[in-house]
């Protein structure tokens, strides 16, 4: 490999696009979030309005979050690593510019459309169906983008970040298209292409897998290069992250019936989704353990590096709510937690404390390195969100937790002759504390974004010149020694 | 053919695809073009290390660091 002598000048413009809209996002979708849930404390909060009520802000929010926020991250960070560990500058620049302005456009439709009301209801597929096309369209040159990345790279390896990316891109794109196949009537309605259990089916594949592919495997993605990265050693186990690779890929795409525990879904695929999600915690953990054991002699830099912090809480509790959620699965736990807080607790455990940690300690390790800078603006204040940060996830997962459990406690309790011990509003009304604690988490969590957004403001403006430039130009070949092995 | 057959052949099918990753993963023959791969993230650090003027030597001696690992 003779890579000092030849280096690209890489393509950081769309990622730093994609890396401020990612910020940008965050605030807006886990601001929507905190309202909605003050508006389970103080449901005046709906304003009375139609489009500012919970049914159509939660769809705004989960869509935010997961796409918008999670979405943009996902973009920057595969864009980004692709190239460094391809050493190839981005294939098709003009077409990954496009996935950029049509991203936000998907985006800027989801925020227009949905509170007013205009859904498909499927769960985090709520998008109308002209929305619908233009994510496919936007996903396909994604995918063009990537690959044709991969295939101008000057290593002989894939490195194995890359093949997660590369899993996320394809499956989302299979789940999308298969998922969002409808008959419209209108511009603004469709009916879904398929019916009653088989729809329920269908749209739970697609769902869990947006889980296990747009939340977990884009994510270990970037696990698998920031925390190398930060940590300056390479990944602990190469092979296990190969192993780690394939069974996670292999096994995910099966658990989506655990949603569907004792519905109208015949019995053999409710069971078979339980035994998968039961098999998964073996790669997840493994996954896990091989982050953090990547650590293993550097444990001293926690102390001093909150970036890595960020990463390694993130991976705890990737390895928290990857233990939950298999036992969740379980039909006998599912009965208690099904359709209770728990499981909102448990997306979150998930969502805040894995995917929105990781990609913050992702994107202060990235952000500088855009801009041309050492250092984000302030490392006082990236220890300050991750405080923040922490502690809102820890609040509101509790007091889920509890909700979860009292509600599910409740509902299930009978008198002697039969008849149910509670009415559903007194199981409503034992939440309220719960629901109190859940919105001061989240607004822990938003005011630890909101540092997030000073902290990337102040490293964005302060900056002379953009990285990419400026590294292809002061590079001396005679500084770079060419690594020989 | 029985149904439960089926379910018991296709058991059996995944668990030897997996033992096959497996053994394809941690055969010897493999170690080097993973320690390669393993590496690749800090493959461009002798750019980033001219383009910032923060201590070139830390950058180093990462590759010393993963030379090592890929040593034992």
């Amino acid at each position: 490999m003779s890579t000092a002598t030849l280096q690209p000048t890489y393509n950081y413009k769309v990622v730093r696009q994609f890396a401020i809209m990612a910020v940008v996002w965050g605030v807006v979708g886990m601001a929507v979030g905190l309202l909605i849930a003050s508006q389970m404390v103080f449901p005046e909060l709906n304003l009375g309005l139609p489009w500012t009520s919970f049914g159509r802000l939660r769809p705004l929010h989960t869509n935010a979050v997961i796409f918008a926020f999670g979405g943009c991250v996902l973009f920057a960070t595969s864009y980004y690593i692709v190239q460094r560990t391809c050493q190839a500058t981005l294939a098709m620049p003009r077409l990954a510019a496009f996935t950029f302005w049509g991203w936000q456009l998907v985006i800027v439709a989801a925020a227009i459309t949905l509170p007013l009301g205009i859904t498909s209801s499927k769960e985090y597929a709520e998008l109308e169906w002209p929305i619908d096309i233009l994510i496919a369209v936007v996903w396909v040159s994604y995918a063009l983008v990537f690959f044709g990345t991969i295939m101008k790279r000057k290593s002989k390896h894939i490195y194995v970040a890359n093949w997660f990316f590369g899993a996320f891109i394809i499956t989302v794109a299979v789940l999308h298209i298969v998922n969002s196949a409808s008959l419209p009537v209108s511009l603004t309605k469709s009916y879904s292409a398929y019916a009653g259990a088989m729809d329920a089916m269908i749209q739970w594949w697609y769902g869990h897998n947006a889980v296990g592919f747009f939340l977990t495997a884009g994510f270990l993605g970037m696990m698998y290069y920031f925390v190398p990265k930060q940590a300056e050693r390479p990944v602990y186990s190469y092979r296990l992250s190969i192993v780690h690779f394939w069974a996670l890929v292999a096994i995910y795409i099966w658990a989506g019936p655990h949603h569907l525990h004792y519905t109208a879904l015949p019995d053999w695929a409710q069971s078979l989704g339980m035994v998968m999600s039961l098999v998964l915690l073996a790669p997840s953990w493994g996954g896990m353990i091989n982050g953090v054991m990547t650590l293993s002699g550097a444990w001293h830099k926690l102390r001093t590096d909150p970036i890595l912090r960020f990463l390694v809480v993130s991976l705890s509790f990737y390895g928290m709510s990857t233990f939950e959620g298999p036992m969740m699965a379980i039909k006998t736990v599912n009965a208690l937690s099904h359709y209770t807080d728990w499981t909102i607790g448990h997306v979150h455990s998930g969502a805040l404390g894995w995917v929105a940690m990781v990609s913050f300690g992702s994107l202060y390790h990235l952000i500088p390195r855009l801009y041309g800078k050492e250092q984000m603006y302030s490392v006082g204040l990236i220890n300050m969100h991750f405080w923040l940060a922490t502690i809102g996830t820890v609040l509101y997962i509790v007091a889920m937790w509890v909700n979860g459990i009292t509600q599910g406690l409740m509902w299930r309790a009978v008198n002697e002759d039969g008849t149910l011990t509670y009415s559903f509003i007194e199981s409503v009304e034992a939440s309220g504390v719960g629901y109190i604690v859940r919105a001061i988490g989240g607004a822990f969590f938003v005011l630890g974004m909101l540092t997030m957004a000073y902290n990337v403001y102040r490293t964005a403006s302060e900056s002379e010149e953009p990285s990419s430039d400026k590294e292809s130009l002061e590079l001396n070949p005679t500084t770079a020694p060419v690594e020989g092995r | 053919m029985d149904i439960n057959t089926i379910r018991g052949l296709a058991t059996l099918v995944a668990l030897v695809a997996f033992l096959s990753v497996v053994f394809w993963a941690y055969s010897s023959r493999r170690k080097g073009d993973f320690d390669e791969a393993a590496a690749l993230p800090f493959a461009d650090d002798q750019q980033e290390a001219a383009a910032n003027t923060d201590a070139p030597g830390s950058h180093r001696e990462t590759h010393k660091n993963s030379q090592k690992r890929g040593a034992v």
